[in-house]
């Protein structure tokens, strides 16, 4: 059933309404397999080589938040959208959609921080576009980025290689991102205290590639919907069950205290610098002590594991050690954030 | 913790062998109906309790007739509506806020400061404040319509469907089928109301009231003292919550709520007509009242057919049991309220403790 003949902002949330548009209007269009994986970058092959290539848009406001800004979340977002499916980001493309009026001054400091985020990750911007739409056809800046990565050589990831009894490892505190956000634009007062986690993981997806090559079975950085969301869509690709251990789950106490407060669970919490792990058993804690090794990943936790399970549901077990479901998000949670 | 937790177990079972059934508990806040879910408490406790999700969600509660009211208001050009988040996807008889966003004069505020900016921000327009919510929310109102007269802003319209717990708490008791042997009291309220203010329920209908914060332990040392009472046959007003709650509460917000309205007879969806248990702009401030001053009058309505929210809420079924939910009542298509708040019983219910997974 669908909620609406019209599209609605839940639709864009990454919950359940995202997921309806792209298996009901936009797949059925285009029907491939690359596509149809929904991979978070699809893997394509050229000459003897494979690519990865992949894309993303950026609509986040405020421009500038705490912890970075929609220049540096447009490159990290699309190199971690390379680097959680087994590549190494090598270019990416830029394309800005303006609204007139914007202020020079404040393009010049997004196309810096673009330019700064990419040097440190060592990825060239190899091509763009410009377009000016009229004041109130957008809100001050919109970018696209595109991106191609070669496959890491030991990479070998995807749903299908995810087995019962695997490890689930989060590289940090959740919901950074979207609570800095949220309170960021709704100006509430522990604002000082959050950062969001804006970054590449790919130093991380890298070496946990290189070293334990294909013990890692599956990575994906859980932005939009959060962990909630990306264990759903394990569960719901592989038809095994989730359970995780709410005690594991590394979380700011300021994120937690804003998101109890607005009434969200963290769960559902958009991240932007974090990725999911999955990971063979007998690999996990060294997994966990190299991902530890870096600035990005000193919180990582192993928070749960893949299981055998008839309802293939996520299961939490929570702190006073109840069980309940963690089910996919909406899709409204929060305003737009990424 | 795990102490405090066979505690709780414990003066259950005890509960449970005096009574010689099971003991049933409801909770009067979506705080707590949240927390209970979240926190896995439904499913850490032993079957011989049960706790009932009551009337405590101001989306919730929010008669269909005053959701189409405002909806009208939202269809005119002249009105830019200020509402908390929650209430834009319930769905009224004329679709929803939500399916009106498009428009642009549906604002979503997060305080009611926030109305004041609107006002001062669209001077040409007509801000209607859907005034929903308990005593917690009540004195935020009032300090806006105060505001608004004291710095002369004259397009704020105040459409006041706020409520009072202990009206609803004592209708549910006078219900001859009601299931309850005790109320798990809200902490916000409390803190603004005092805790003895619910003295007339312990002493008119012999009923535990247990007030207590939204921390998983505080529910569970407020089950525990809730048992305790009952084993004992010695209902009384407690509170597990004593750093904020006092049994006065807070003069100065009672005051501000007792000097801007008058307690009214008002709808509840499922409980009907309450005497005295909504909140109405005083007289004297009739020209920030929106229903006195827009010609949109809230009228009561029935519920859409079939759709059971109002049983939920008299704590008489759980959501399972009513013929829609997650069929044709869920979260991305609610049919009534308690589907829409995520504080709602049947969200709540269907986030966190739905067994059967969704077809993809």
């Amino acid at each position: 059933m669908t909620v609406s003949d019209k599209i609605l902002l839940a639709h864009g949330g990454g919950g359940r309404l995202t997921e309806e548009l792209i298996q009901k209007i936009i797949l059925p269009a285009f029907d491939n397999q690359t596509l149809n994986k929904l991979t978070d970058s699809a893997e394509i092959s050229v000459g003897k080589d494979n690519i990865f290539f992949t894309t993303d848009s950026y609509v986040v406001k405020p421009l500038f938040f705490s912890g970075g800004d929609i220049g540096k979340l447009a490159v990290c977002g699309t190199i971690n959208d390379l680097a959680v499916s087994g590549a190494k980001p090598i270019a990416l493309s830029l394309s800005l959609i303006i609204e007139e009026g914007l202020e020079i001054d404040t393009l010049r400091k997004i196309i810096a921080s673009v330019a700064k985020t990419a040097k440190k990750e060592n990825v060239s911007i190899v091509c763009g576009d410009t377009k000016v739409v009229e004041a109130g056809c957008a809100d001050k800046i919109f970018i696209n980025t595109a991106g191609i990565g070669f496959k890491l050589p030991k990479a070998n990831i995807g749903f299908d290689r995810i087995c019962a009894w695997n490890k689930i490892i989060i590289t940090g505190t959740i919901g950074d991102h979207g609570m800095t956000i949220m309170s960021q634009r709704e100006g509430m007062k522990f604002d000082s205290e959050m950062k969001s986690d804006c970054g590449s993981v790919a130093n991380i997806c890298e070496k946990v590639i290189e070293v334990f090559g294909d013990d890692i079975k599956f990575m994906r950085d859980p932005t939009r919907g959060g962990l909630a969301a990306t264990l759903n869509e394990i569960a719901g690709q592989t038809g095994f069950g989730i359970e995780i251990n709410e005690e594991h789950i590394p979380v700011n106490p300021t994120v937690r205290a804003a998101a109890d407060m607005l009434g969200f669970d963290i769960l559902d919490i958009a991240n932007e610098g974090k990725v999911v792990i999955i990971v063979s058993e007998k690999n996990a804690e060294d997994c966990l002590q190299i991902c530890r090794e870096f600035e990005n990943g000193k919180d990582a936790a192993i928070i749960g594991k893949v299981i055998k399970s008839d309802d293939g549901l996520v299961e939490l077990i929570t702190m006073i050690k109840g069980k309940r479901v963690v089910q996919m998000p909406y899709g409204r949670e929060l305003p737009r954030i990424c | 913790m795990l102490e405090r937790i066979n505690k709780a177990y414990k003066q259950i079972a005890k509960a449970q062998s005096v009574l010689g059934r099971k003991i049933n508990i409801m909770e009067v806040c979506g705080t707590h109906t949240v927390s209970v879910f979240r926190s896995g408490l439904r499913d850490a406790f032993p079957d011989g309790l049960k706790l009932l999700s009551g009337p405590g969600c101001p989306v919730c509660i929010t008669d269909q007739g005053y959701i189409d009211a405002v909806l009208s208001l939202a269809d005119r050009d002249d009105c830019v509506i200020a509402t908390y988040g929650d209430m834009i996807r319930v769905p009224g008889g004329k679709g929803s806020l939500e399916q009106r966003t498009k428009r642009g004069n549906i604002k979503i505020i997060l305080s009611a400061e926030d109305v004041l900016k609107l006002a001062q921000e669209n001077p040409d327009k007509k801000i209607v404040f859907v005034a929903v919510g308990f005593e917690t929310t009540a004195p935020a109102t009032a300090v806006i319509v105060n505001e608004a007269r004291q710095q002369n802003i004259k397009n704020i319209f105040v459409f006041s469907n706020h409520k009072m717990v202990v009206p609803a708490m004592t209708a549910l008791l006078s219900d001859k089928n009601n299931k309850i042997d005790a109320f798990l009291c809200p902490g916000h309220v409390s803190v603004i109301i005092g805790s003895d203010a619910y003295k007339p329920v312990v002493e008119n209908f012999k009923k535990p009231c247990v007030v207590a914060g939204f921390e998983p332990m505080q529910i569970i040392d407020a089950i525990c003292e809730i048992c305790r009472q009952l084993a004992e046959n010695s209902p009384a007003v407690a509170s597990v919550y004593p750093a904020a709650v006092t049994p006065k509460g807070n003069s100065t917000a009672q005051k501000i709520i007792a000097d801007t309205f008058d307690a009214a007879n008002g709808c509840w969806r499922g409980l009907g007509n309450i005497c005295g248990s909504t909140l109405k702009l005083k007289e004297k401030f009739s020209d920030f009242d929106a229903e006195k001053q827009l010609g949109e009058i809230f009228v009561h309505e029935e519920t859409p057919v079939g759709c059971k929210c109002g049983l939920v809420l008299c704590g008489l079924i759980d959501p399972p049991d009513c013929g829609l939910f997650a069929q044709s009542c869920t979260p991305d298509s609610p049919v009534g309220p308690c589907m829409v708040s995520s504080e709602g019983a049947c969200a709540a219910w269907y986030k966190y403790a739905r067994r059967k997974r969704r077809k993809q």
